[in-house]
């Protein structure tokens, strides 16, 4: 009578399971990136601390809205939106008009996830979509770069950042000129090296010292931000080490040619963009590949892509776009390497 | 030779409405991108495509309709295509005429209203087949439905591109421009967002009739 009271249960594998949840991944990843808003505030003042803020309320308040348009249940509480929105913050320059952030933050929602059918459905990284969106809709305010390390920018926001909604900001030039700091060109590292060839030294890369967006902080706090989830299992190490490799393997035959105006491996991959894009966006789960083959390929074209698009593109950053076209050749990557099913023939070989 | 017979149609008022609402070209349909995405980039540029349409659309109407029963079936096309294409070379010159700026901002797409579908679907699908009263009707409210729709865009385009509508500033003169709004992307957008407004009008309302019945049903 003891064996029916307690049945045997029969099931395939898994059999191991553990209650791990989306919101649970979701948060890890907002922990993640916790320190590297906390460097950009340190960095950049009370303007990148509004931003932050206006960009991840202003993703949560589309999320709920969309929720509500398509009566589904809403879904603010899985962090996602929360990570969209301070990622597309950390990729904007630190005195970026915050209604911009606004729009950017509604646009990355609506046209990047929402659309699409929420999370899980987007095709491409919402944050990066919204990114794009403003860089199309205001590629002036996107590209003003301010400095670093500003006396005063915890008590004073820098004057872009609170433009009215609908207007021009104010010229930055003129706040930096009276701020006299020497030497600084309102270029970041990547544009002085693209148009002047002076690369920027790696220490200050690491530390993250110079001008840029909020959230090209330390490459040395991202990568280990982004060890922490890969060490967790949150994130497949395999797509940004590809990447790493892509890009090293696609830049390295133009700097052993002509080290003067090609910029360093090193260089490429610590400046802009490229770790915290690498680590945080490409890694995202609904964008990248399932297969094996699938996610090395994925990394290597955006990798490839990304070096491509900073030496002989318009602009000076590709990390962006070539982590979009990445997302969208997914599908095909996936499609292409599926696994052979053990015992199976190729087609060729079929009698 | 056997004559098809098609079932003449009253002319009421939903001959007119339903090109406005229901069977709009633009925005149910979705025929003629070409234009609608084209030249909305501004307002005035939205009405004027949009009343070059209107009166090729009606025009062509009329004259297919009138000529319905003598253009040999085998040749249907190519006829209406020509009959389309005077009123378009009309068209093109009198706009011309008028104004060499519109006509230089609206470029080849006045030509090219010869090959839109609305038009040849409207004279296939209808005019060659119903009266002219009917037909001229049909084609008004087409005509009408598709000029509100590139007006739909073009406000919206021109508003967040540059701040104005038909050339007045709406905002004070410090207005940041949204440039991807005047170059084509914006086009897909706004495109894409009057659809989803309108199917989510649509479904609600739906939605709303089914609840309505089910009380009814149930009540009873």
């Amino acid at each position: 009578m003891a064996l029916t009271s307690k049945p045997i249960e029969i099931r395939t594998s898994p059999h191991i399971r553990k209650a791990i949840s989306v919101a649970q991944i979701m948060r890890n990843v907002v922990y993640a990136l916790l320190p590297i808003c906390a460097w950009s505030v340190y960095k950049f003042g009370l303007s990148a601390l509004l931003l932050l803020l206006t960009t991840t309320v202003a993703c949560a308040l589309s999320e709920s809205l969309f929720c509500w348009l398509s009566g589904r249940n809403n879904t603010v509480r899985d962090f996602s939106v929360i990570i969209t929105g301070l990622l597309l913050g950390l990729t904007l320059p630190p005195g970026f008009p915050l209604w911009m952030a606004a729009v950017a933050g509604f646009m990355a929602i609506g046209l990047g996830k929402a659309l699409f059918g929420g999370l899980g459905y987007n095709v491409m990284n919402p944050a990066l979509v919204g990114r794009a969106f403003v860089q199309a809709a205001f590629p002036v305010a996107i590209t003003t770069w301010t400095p670093a390390f500003v006396p005063g920018r915890f008590s004073e926001a820098i004057p872009s950042t609170l433009t009215t909604p609908f207007m021009t900001p104010p010229d930055a030039t003129v706040w930096i000129q009276a701020l006299a700091i020497d030497g600084f060109t309102g270029a970041t590292p990547l544009a002085l090296q693209k148009f002047e060839h002076i690369s920027a030294s790696t220490i200050d890369l690491l530390t993250g010292v110079l001008a840029g967006s909020a959230g090209e902080s330390s490459a040395l706090l991202v990568f280990l931000c982004g060890l922490y989830l890969a060490l967790r299992g949150m994130m497949d190490w395999r797509i940004p080490a590809a990447v790493f490799t892509g890009t090293i393997l696609t830049s390295l035959p133009f700097y052993l040619v002509s080290p003067e105006i090609y910029p360093s491996p090193q260089f490429m991959i610590l400046s802009g963009g490229l770790m915290l894009g690498a680590m945080f966006m490409a890694s995202d789960m609904v964008g990248s590949p399932l297969t094996p083959r699938g996610i090395w390929l994925y990394g290597f074209s955006i990798g490839f892509l990304t070096v491509m698009i900073r030496l002989f593109g318009g602009l000076t950053e590709g990390v962006m776009y070539a982590i979009l076209i990445g997302n969208v050749l997914t599908p095909l990557i996936d499609s292409v390497t599926q696994p052979r099913v053990y015992g199976a023939r190729r087609q060729e070989e079929r009698p | 030779m056997t004559t098809v017979l098609h079932k003449q149609e009253q002319v009421t008022l939903d001959t007119f409405l339903r090109g406005i609402w229901e069977e709009n070209p633009v925005f149910v349909m979705l025929l003629g991108m070409c234009p609608v995405l084209a030249v909305t980039n501004s307002t005035l540029n939205a009405i004027a495509m949009g009343l070059a349409t209107l009166f090729v659309l009606v025009a062509s109407g009329t004259l297919v309709s009138l000529l319905r029963k003598m253009i040999p079936r085998e040749v249907r096309i190519a006829t209406y295509i020509i009959i389309i294409a005077t009123f378009v070379t009309m068209v093109d010159y009198t706009i011309q005429a008028i104004s060499l700026d519109l006509y230089n901002s609206l470029g080849a797409f006045i030509q090219l209203i010869v090959v839109n579908c609305v038009i040849l679907g409207r004279a296939e699908a209808y005019a060659s087949r119903q009266r002219v009263g009917a037909a001229v009707v049909n084609a008004l409210g087409m005509g009408v439905g598709f000029t509100l729709a590139l007006l739909c865009l073009g406000t919206v385009r021109e508003l967040l591109g540059a701040g104005t509508i038909l050339g007045y500033p709406i905002f004070s003169p410090n207005f940041e421009p949204w440039v991807v709004m005047i170059l084509p992307p914006g086009g897909f957008f706004v495109l894409g967002g009057w659809l989803l407004l309108f199917e989510w009008i649509k479904q609600r309302r739906e939605r709303r009739t089914l609840q309505a019945q089910g009380a009814t049903a149930h009540g009873s």
